[in-house]
C-alpha cells in the first residue's frame, strides 16, 4: 500500500451526505491536485463518526483536528493552510475539539466521545467501507480465518454463548443459545439471516453499521453459517437504505474476488454465500417470521410460533435470524475472547449498546455505550443536555413498543432488565429525548398511528383493537375526551398485549401504558381541563394576546388570514376566539412576542 | 388486458421479460421482481402485475396481494418530484407534523396524493437517517433539513 503523510476522513453516513459531504470529498480531490498533493494526502470517505448533528465532519490525521460544519467553500483553506501549511484552521474546529493550550483533542478526550465504547462502531468514520483492503488491515476477516482453521463450530457456539451477548434487534434472547438450537435443528440445508429491516421509526444504528462497515457483517454471518452448518445467507434490508444496499453489494463483491466469501473459503471445505433482499417498506417485516415470508416472496405476515426459524425458518428450513448490531459484535469476541467482551456491561447484560440519539438534545447522532450507562450521562454528558436550556421530560427508547422514562428514572443504569422494570425496553436503539414542549398524549398517539398503519391486519386485536385505542387518543387531543376515556383505553391495552398474534401487537399499547404510568396528569388535563400542559395539542391551544407586552403596531392583524384580529394602533389589540383558526401565523410575526398559546 | 398499454410501452415489457428470465429460477423471485418493474415503470399498473403472474405462472391474486401490502410499491403513476417529510420520532418532536401540513396546505393535496398535473407527490416517510437535520423532507434526491413551516413556500417554487 502506498503511504500517505496525512489521512482526511469525510463522513459519507447518510447524516453528512444529506448535508453535502459529497460536494467536500469532491473539492478536496479538486484542490490537492491543484496543490499537487494527490500523492502525499489520502481522501477517505468512512462511515458515521456519530456526532451526525455538526456534519459534515472532517477529521485531519495525524494531527486529529476534528473540523464540523464543513461546507465545500471552507475546503480551500483547510487545503491551503492545514495540508499545506500545516496550520489547523481553528475557525472551523468542532467547539470542543481543542485544549486551552490549543493543540486538538484526541476523540477520547471529547465530552461527545469520553464516556463511549466503540465496538459494535469500532470501523465506523474510521475505514473506507467500500475497500476490503482497510477493513483487513483493522484485523478483518481474521476471526474467520481462525474459526474455520483453527475452531470447530462446538467451539464457536461456545464462544459465543461465554461472552454473555445477546440479541440487540429487540427482544435481547441470548445469540449463543440462538446458534445452538440451530446448530442442533435437523435439515439438509439451512440459513443464516440478517435483520436489517430496522422498523423504529426514528433510528438508523443498523443503516450507519452497514453503511460504515459492511464487511464487518458479512464476516459474522460467514462464521454463524460455519457454526450452524449452513451454506446460505440473505441479508433483509430497508429499501429506503440506498446507500447501505450500495455498499453491501460492494463488499460482497469483494469478499467474493479474495475468497472470504463463495465456495472452500480460505482453501477449506466450507462454502457460504449472501445475498441481497431488499423490504419494500413494511414495519411488520422486521418480526422474524414475516421476514422470512418476505424473503420467500409472500406478503410479509407473521405467523404463530412455534415452530421457531430454527426449526422452521426460511423455505420451510432451520433458520438463524439475527440483527445487524448483534453481528457486528461478533468478530470482535472471537479475536478478543469472551471475557473481554463480558467486563463490560452489566450483571445480565454484557457489552454496549448503540443508540440513534435524537429528538430535543444537544448532540443528535449515533452514540455506543457500555450497557450500565445512565440516562443522565447520556443526556447531559454525551448528548450535551438539552438546547435552550429547557427542562427534561422524558427519553423514549423502544421505538412503538417501547415507552417513555421519565425524569425520575434519570439515573437508572440502561440495560435489558432495567429498562423493562421501569415500564420501557430496550428495543433496537432508538432514544427520543424530550423536553418540555413535548405533550406526552400526543407522542402516545403518535405512536399509535404509526401502529394503526403498520399493522398488517391479520389478526383482529391488533387490527380493530389499536384502531379503537387511536380514536380515543385522537378525541382526547382534539378536546373531546370524557370521563372513563382513560379507563377504556387500558382494557383495551390488556385485552390487545394479550391476544394479538405477533410482537408488533402485543407490544403496540406500550408507548400508552408508560406515559399513563408517568404522566397521568396530563391525559387528565386534557380531558377534564381541556388543555395541553405542553402547548402542543392545536385544538386545546387558545392565541392570546397579552396586554402589558403589546405596543399595538398591528403586525399580527396583517398577518392573520381570518380577521380574527383586530384593535387601535398603539392600543393593545385583541383575538376573536371565535373566529381564530389557530394557525399560528401571528405568533411569530409580532415583534414584541406579545402573543402566547396557551 | 389493455392491448394499447402492452404497445406503447413495449420496451419496457421487453426489458421486465429479461429480469424476469433472469429471475425466475432464483427461490422467492416475486419481490426482486415487482421491484425491478416498479423501477422500469415507475408503478405498478394491472397490465404488468399480468404480465408478471404469466411469466411466473402465478395467480394474480398472488401477485397483487404483495403488490399491495407493501407500501414501496405504487399501483398509480407518481409525480415528477416526490416529497417525502420524515415522521421519524425524531423529526415529529421536532415539528415534522407541521412541515407535513404546511407542504399539505401549499400543493393543496392530501398526504399520499399527487398533484393534478402530476408535478410533486406528498408522502410521509420514516426515519431517513438525517435526524440531526430533524425535521427532514426529501425532494426525489436532495434533502432539505431543520425546516420551518415558513420555508415551505421558497423550496417549493424551485421545482415549478
Ligand atoms: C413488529 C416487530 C418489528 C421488529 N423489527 C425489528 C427490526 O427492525 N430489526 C431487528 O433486528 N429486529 C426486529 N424485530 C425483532 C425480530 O423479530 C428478531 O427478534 C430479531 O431480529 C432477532 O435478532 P437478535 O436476536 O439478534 O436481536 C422486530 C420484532 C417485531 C415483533
Ligand atoms: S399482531 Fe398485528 S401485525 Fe401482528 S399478526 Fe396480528 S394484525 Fe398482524
Ligand atoms: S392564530 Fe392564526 S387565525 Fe388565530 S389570530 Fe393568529 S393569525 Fe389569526
Ligand atoms: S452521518 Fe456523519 S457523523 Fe453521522
Ligand atoms: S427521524 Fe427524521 S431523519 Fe430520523
Amino acid at each position: 500500500m502506498q503511504l500517505y503523510r496525512s489521512h482526511v476522513l469525510v463522513c459519507g453516513g447518510t447524516g453528512c451526505h444529506s448535508s453535502g459531504s459529497d460536494d467536500v470529498i469532491r473539492v478536496f480531490n479538486e484542490e490537492l491536485e491543484k496543490h499537487n498533493l494527490q500523492d502525499e494526502v489520502k481522501v477517505v470517505r468512512t462511515g458515521c463518526f456519530g456526532l451526525c448533528e455538526v456534519g459534515p465532519i472532517v477529521i485531519v490525521y495525524p494531527e486529529g483536528a476534528f473540523y464540523s460544519r464543513i461546507k465545500a467553500e471552507d475546503v480551500p483553506e483547510i487545503v491551503s493552510e492545514h495540508l499545506l501549511k500545516g496550520r489547523i484552521v481553528k475557525r472551523l474546529l468542532y467547539h470542543d475539539a481543542v485544549h486551552e493550550d490549543e493543540t486538538a483533542k484526541s476523540l477520547d478526550e471529547m465530552e461527545f466521545y469520553k464516556k463511549q465504547r466503540r465496538i459494535a462502531l469500532r470501523h465506523c468514520g474510521v475505514i473506507d467501507p467500500e475497500n476490503i483492503d482497510e477493513y483487513i488491515a483493522f484485523e478483518g476477516y481474521k476471526a474467520l480465518g481462525k474459526v474455520l482453521t483453527e475452531m470447530k463450530p462446538e467451539e464457536v457456539i461456545d464462544t459465543i454463548k461465554a461472552s454473555g451477548l445477546r440479541g440487540r434487534g429487540g427482544a435481547g434472547f441470548p445469540t449463543g443459545l440462538k446458534w445452538e438450537f440451530t446448530a442442533k435443528a435437523e435439515g439438509d440445508k439451512k440459513y443464516v439471516c440478517c435483520n436489517a429491516d430496522e422498523g423504529d421509526p426514528g433510528a438508523f444504528m443498523d443503516r450507519s453499521i452497514l453503511e460504515g462497515d459492511p464487511h464487518s457483517v458479512l464476516e459474522a454471518m460467514t462464521i454463524a453459517g460455519y457454526a450452524v452448518g449452513a451454506d446460505q445467507g440473505y441479508i433483509y434490508v430497508r429499501a429506503e437504505y440506498p446507500i447501505a444496499v450500495r455498499r453491501l453489494s460492494i463488499a460482497i463483491e469483494q469478499a467474493k474476488e479474495y475468497g472470504l466469501l463463495g465456495e472452500n473459503i480460505f482453501g477449506t471445505d466450507f462454502s457460504f454465500d449472501i445475498g441481497i433482499r431488499l423490504g419494500a417498506g413494511a414495519f411488520v417485516c422486521g418480526e422474524e417470521t414475516a421476514l422470512m415470508a418476505s424473503i420467500e416472496g409472500h406478503r410479509g405476515e407473521p405467523r404463530p410460533r412455534p415452530p421457531f426459524p430454527a426449526q422452521k425458518g426460511v423455505f420451510g428450513k432451520p433458520t438463524l435470524l439475527n440483527n445487524v448490531e448483534t453481528y457486528a459484535n461478533i468478530t470482535k469476541i472471537i479475536l478478543d475472547g469472551p471475557e473481554k467482551f463480558r467486563e463490560i456491561g452489566t450483571e445480565k447484560s454484557k457489552g454496549t449498546k448503540v443508540f440513534a440519539l435524537g429528538g430535543n438534545i444537544n448532540n443528535t447522532g449515533l452514540v455506543e455505550i457500555p450497557m450500565g450507562t445512565t440516562l443522565r450521562e447520556i443526556v447531559y454528558e454525551i448528548g450535551g443536555g438539552i438546547p435552550g436550556g429547557k427542562k427534561f421530560k422524558a427519553a423514549q427508547t423502544g421505538g412503538p413498543s417501547g415507552g417513555c422514562i421519565p425524569a425520575e428514572h434519570l439515573d437508572t443504569p440502561i440495560d435489558y432488565d432495567s429498562l423493562i422494570e421501569i415500564g420501557s425496553m430496550m428495543g433496537s436503539g432508538g432514544l427520543i429525548v424530550m423536553d418540555e414542549d413535548n405533550c406526552m398524549v400526543d407522542i402516545a398517539r403518535f405512536f399509535l398511528e404509526f401502529t394503526v398503519e403498520e399493522s398488517c391486519g391479520k389478526c383482529s386485536p391488533c387490527r380493530i383493537g389499536t384502531k379503537r385505542m387511536l380514536e380515543i387518543l385522537n378525541k382526547i387531543t382534539s378536546g373531546k375526551g370524557e370521563e372513563g376515556d382513560i379507563e377504556k383505553l387500558e382494557t383495551l391495552a390488556k385485552t390487545i398485549s394479550s391476544s394479538a398474534l405477533c410482537g408488533l401487537g402485543q407490544t403496540a399499547p406500550n408507548p400508552v401504558l408508560s406515559t399513563l404510568r408517568y404522566f397521568r396528569d396530563e391525559y387528565e388535563a386534557h380531558i377534564r381541563d381541556k388543555k395541553c400542559p405542553a402547548g402542543v395539542c392545536q385544538a386545546l391551544l387558545k392565541y392570546v394576546i397579552v396586554e402589558e407586552k403589546c405596543k399595538g403596531c398591528g403586525l399580527c392583524a396583517k398577518s392573520c388570514p381570518v380577521n380574527a384580529i383586530s384593535g387601535e394602533r398603539k392600543s393593545p389589540f385583541k383575538i376573536d376566539e371565535e373566529v381564530c383558526i389557530k394557525c399560528g401565523a401571528c405568533m411569530s410575526k409580532c415583534p414584541f412576542r406579545a402573543i402566547e398559546k396557551k | 388486458m389493455s392491448v394499447s398499454f402492452i404497445e406503447k410501452n413495449k420496451e419496457k415489457f421487453e426489458a421486465l421479460k429479461k429480469v424476469i428470465d433472469e429471475k425466475k429460477s432464483d427461490k422467492g423471485p416475486l419481490m426482486p421482481i415487482l421491484q425491478q418493474a416498479q423501477e422500469i415503470f415507475g408503478y405498478l399498473p394491472i397490465e404488468v402485475q399480468n404480465f408478471i403472474a404469466e411469466e411466473l405462472d402465478i395467480p394474480i391474486t398472488d401477485v397483487y396481494g404483495v403488490a399491495t401490502f407493501y407500501s414501496q410499491f405504487s399501483l398509480k403513476p407518481k409525480g415528477k418530484y416526490r416529497i417525502g417529510v420524515c415522521l421519524g420520532t425524531a423529526c415529529y418532536v421536532k415539528g415534522a407534523q407541521q412541515v407535513l401540513d404546511e407542504l399539505s396546505k401549499v400543493l393543496d393535496i392530501d398526504v399520499g396524493s399527487t398533484t393534478e398535473d402530476g408535478t410533486f407527490t406528498l408522502e410521509a416517510t420514516r426515519c431517513l437517517g438525517a435526524c440531526g437535520l430533524a425535521p427532514v423532507i426529501m425532494i426525489n434526491d436532495d434533502v432539505y433539513g431543520r425546516l420551518e413551516p415558513d420555508d415551505i413556500p421558497e423550496i417549493i417554487a424551485k421545482y415549478k
